[in-house]
């Protein structure tokens, strides 16, 4: 039985908009040198708050912009932690996952059981958010490669010190990039409440967060890795599904195992590269993961 | 020697004061881990009404706790051993995936009592209890048939486990039933809930021309879905009545109440044994959520009536002629499945052309 390619592809799109705000949102982060595992909890605090805003005002695109700031505004504990503290990044991270998860779990008790506002279909009867997250990808691509911004984000990234002795302050860049990731990974998560499930239920985003991360590290930090990352693992979780329902019988498992297998080959391809070509290092920024302290 | 004298007399003090309080009538403690968070709306929710059901009933005579979003696995064997040590008498697993965890820790504690929701291994202390959900299945099946346009129906499966084939199969032979033409298309999530993922698999059913979607995962992802395109669903386990009167035109419930206090009353009187046990309909276990005026009157009436008659145990959703899906014959004209059929139930029916995932 044939399948029509196009229906998957516009049920990818759908499927893939989620991690694909939220790997963007860490991209940025990670470029900036800082290493934000709490993508899961800033997703679900964005689906929670977005989903109360387009509840309670009607409006499914102020729901977005809440989210948005919700994202950000959570963000800012990782940042307050990791950037005036200079606790250790993971252990904050994963702290901030947690904490989002049981916070939205403890505030989201009014909201069970009530349904979001439809959202009108954007041209071509695509989503708005999903056009919206479609050009973010060469707006990032572009912020980081063509404007002098995003050059000093990579430096602070790439070489926090030699970015200092520069004159350039380290903290205020990674506060904020590390706010930009909070409100990309906040928009993703409200499209799962608002525009997905049209309801919230505690742990909604089922691990979107992590799959965010790994798709980052698929990318090799760059922002057109990054959708393409998010393609895979949205068109194949989509295509198996397709095929059961059009009846083909399928390996349910191997296809599952497909992006995973897909991350693992990119990066053997990646390490090969750069042993037999001169040039160093993988795309990850230099400084990743480690804190700044500055001594002069 | 003060200190000495000090404990002494603090000993004392602490058995004076624990005598009594033993001799006073200590609540009954009951344990329940949980496959989903409270708030899912579905499965979960569903059992944690039945907890609540038994504080309600008992009062003081009992102490309920729970731990909630446990996975299934070696994680339920701790948290199983937990509510043990922690001095629960009784404990409710309310998912299939708990059953190995609870048959160990129940060697490891002899004197607790044990209930395993929808699994079959029992013990002297493990007792399992199931709810006959395919005969909603056969109910709401009979109105899927009547609504659907397209002759498509569509069944989001967790996973490939004899209670959801059971559903699958009582839906499509009642969904034939009343209109011979009806093909059911069946996708797995591998997943008792996953909102994107339900999501995903209900676009993906509906991209393939299903107007009606039948779920057995826990959340209301697909009805959601459903709406945006028109199509029809039911609420699962949970009434779901926020999408009421469309997309979800009726539902089934599970009402673990009687069983929980019947089960929490045994304790108290010392008559607790283990057995396993499975209530549909008749029992109130399973009940079938209203109706919406989107479903024509006629139709309504059908699904009603076939709702009393399995209550009343005059009609079984299981009788024959069936045959399996390969061709061979199951069930002979007139008979019905008998319980351990069911239980271990891993075919479709004839007219179902999907596989099932091995």
């Amino acid at each position: 039985m044939m399948i029509d390619p196009l229906s998957v592809f516009l049920l990818l799109l759908g499927a893939s908009t989620p991690i694909l705000f939220a790997a963007l949102g860490e991209l940025v982060v990670e470029r900036a040198g800082v290493l934000n595992l709490g993508v899961e909890g800033m997703m679900i605090t964005g689906a929670l708050a977005g989903f109360g805003a387009a509840y309670s005002t009607g409006n499914p695109f102020l729901g977005f912009l809440v989210a948005a700031c919700a994202g950000a505004a959570i963000s800012m504990l990782f940042a307050a932690l990791t950037q005036v503290f200079l606790a250790n990044q993971v252990a904050s991270g994963l702290a901030l996952t947690l904490f989002g998860l049981g916070l939205a779990a403890m505030l989201g008790k009014p909201f069970e059981g009530v349904r979001a506002p439809a959202m009108p279909a954007g041209p071509l009867r695509i989503n708005w958010i999903v056009w919206l997250g479609l050009v973010m990808v060469p707006l990032v691509w572009w912020f980081l490669n063509r404007t002098r911004s995003g050059l000093i984000l990579r430096a602070v990234g790439e070489n926090h010190e030699a970015a200092h002795a520069l004159g350039y302050n380290i903290r205020l860049t990674r506060l904020a990039a590390i706010a930009f990731g909070g409100a990309m990974a906040g928009v993703g998560g409200a499209f799962i409440s608002i525009a997905t499930v049209l309801q919230w239920t505690e742990g909604m985003t089922a691990g979107a967060g992590w799959i965010a991360l790994a798709i980052v590290v698929f990318s090799n930090w760059t922002a057109p890795g990054v959708l393409a990352g998010a393609w895979l693992f949205g068109g194949v979780t989509v295509l198996q599904l397709r095929l059961q329902a059009a009846g083909v019988a399928v390996p349910v498992q191997l296809l599952s195992m497909a992006p995973y297998l897909a991350t693992i080959i990119v990066l053997v391809a990646i390490s090969a590269r750069q042993k037999f070509s001169r040039r160093a290092g993988t795309g990850a920024p230099g400084s990743l993961g480690t804190n700044f302290h500055a001594l002069r | 020697m003060q200190r000495r004298t000090l404990l002494a007399t603090a000993s004392a003090m602490m058995m004076a004061l624990a005598a009594p309080a033993l001799a006073q009538d200590e609540p009954l403690k009951v344990g329940f881990i949980y496959v989903g968070p409270v708030g899912d709306g579905g499965w979960t929710y569903q059992h944690d009404q039945g907890r609540l059901a038994i504080e309600a009933e008992f009062g003081d005579r009992v102490e309920t706790t729970f731990i909630e979003s446990v996975p299934e696995g070696a994680d339920a064997e701790r948290a199983l051993t937990q509510l043990a040590l922690a001095g629960n008498q009784l404990i409710f697993a309310t998912s299939f995936g708990f059953m190995d965890p609870v048959i160990n820790v129940a060697q490891r504690f002899p004197d607790v009592k044990f209930e395993h929701a929808t699994g079959y291994k029992t013990a002297e202390n493990v007792a399992t209890y199931d709810a006959r959900f395919y005969e909603g299945r056969a109910v709401i099946g009979t109105i899927a048939g009547h609504m659907t346009e397209s002759n498509k129906i569509g069944y989001i499966g967790s996973f490939p486990i004899p209670e959801v084939i059971q559903g699958i199969n009582s839906s499509f032979i009642h969904a034939r039933k009343v209109n011979p033409d009806v093909e059911m298309r069946i996708v797995w999530v591998y997943s008792w809930f996953d909102p994107a993922k339900e999501a995903e698999a209900a676009n993906a059913l509906l991209a393939e021309g299903v107007d009606v979607i039948m779920q057995h995962t826990d959340s209301t992802a697909p009805l959601a879905q459903a709406q945006a395109a028109g199509a029809i669903g039911f609420g699962q386990a949970s009434d779901m009545a926020a999408f009421a009167p469309t997309p979800r035109v009726s539902s089934i419930i599970d009402d673990w109440s009687p069983y929980y206090i019947k089960r929490v009353q045994a304790m108290l009187d010392g008559t607790w044994e283990s057995g396993s046990s499975w209530a549909g309909i008749g029992e109130g276990e399973v009940v079938i959520g209203e109706i919406s005026e989107a479903v024509p009157e006629e139709v309504r009436a059908e699904a009603l009536a076939l709702r009393d008659a399995i209550g009343a145990g005059e009609y079984h959703p299981f009788t024959g002629p069936l045959n399996k899906a390969d061709g061979t014959v199951w069930l002979a004209e007139g008979e019905t499945a008998s319980d351990a059929d069911l239980q271990s139930m891993n075919f479709y029916v004839e007219g179902i052309t999907a596989q099932i995932p091995q």
